[in-house]
């Protein structure tokens, strides 16, 4: 118990970081769709499709999945960002933003998942 | 100094988050899927607090704060992978219903919070002047 804290605590740290470098390099800007929350959540859907499906031990599970990929991606700013947009009358990004993250994301998440499990 | 903060942050928001996640750990067998309640508490619960930390006490922190908070601290309680796998999840055991119904509630849900949490900040800014 104490250690599983441990690995949910530094994959945390590191998750949180990585994705922060992210949206340094790939900034929200007015006018343009958020990039970097996109890129972030679907590399994250990705990776930790195939951590769940390759059945990685249990300290893994925490570290990398728990840890880094749910501190990777981020749910809150995702939905921050389009109530932004809407808030602009961007209706038309912030549509086009909602229907790629989910449109990508559980697909990539399957794929992961998929190669996971097969390979 | 903000990587830093953003990453401390990060690791308080993941282990509310994995607190979260076991508070709603169903009492089942771990091979029988169950609605990913745990999952979209954290979620819901990010959603209105980014809001409303955004609309509220945002333009009053530093913004080594701004960014501990905001990018860290509920960037890192919620998490989009951990949906997205659930709903596979979902989906591969059979239960498109349930799929459908925790995609759907996700979706509206976090859209719905996001905006009532800015909506109640920025009264509530008005008010405190």
């Amino acid at each position: 118990m104490t250690l599983s804290i441990l690995w949910v605590a530094i994959g945390g740290f590191l998750g949180a970081v990585a994705r922060y470098a992210v949206s340094r390099r790939i900034p929200f800007r007015k006018g343009r769709l958020p990039w970097g929350t996109f890129t972030v959540n679907g590399m994250g859907s990705l990776c930790l499709g195939w951590i769940i499906g390759s059945a990685a031990p249990p300290n893994f599970l925490l570290f990398a999945g728990t840890g880094f990929m749910g501190s990777f991606t981020t749910f809150s700013t995702l939905n921050r960002e389009a109530i932004l947009l809407k808030q602009e009358n961007e209706w038309t990004p912030m549509l086009l933003y909602l229907g790629i993250t989910y449109g990508a994301g559980i697909p990539l998440a399957w794929l992961g998942y998929w190669a996971g499990s097969t390979g | 100094m903000n990587y830093l903060a953003v990453g401390v942050a990060g690791m308080v928001g993941a282990l509310l988050r994995y607190a979260i996640g076991l508070l709603f750990l169903p009492d089942r067998p771990v091979h029988e899927v169950t609605f990913p309640f745990g999952t979209w508490i954290a979620n819901g619960i990010g959603c209105f607090a980014l809001g409303w930390f955004q609309t509220r006490v945002f333009s009053g922190l530093s913004s080594v704060w701004r960014t501990a908070i905001g990018t860290g601290l509920i960037g890192s309680f919620t998490t989009f992978s951990t949906f997205s796998v659930e709903t596979v999840q979902l989906l591969q055991s059979g239960n498109p219903e349930m799929a459908a119904i925790y995609l759907l509630l996700s979706l509206w849900g976090g859209l719905f919070l996001a905006w009532a949490g800015g909506r109640i900040g920025r009264i509530q800014a008005k008010r405190a002047g």
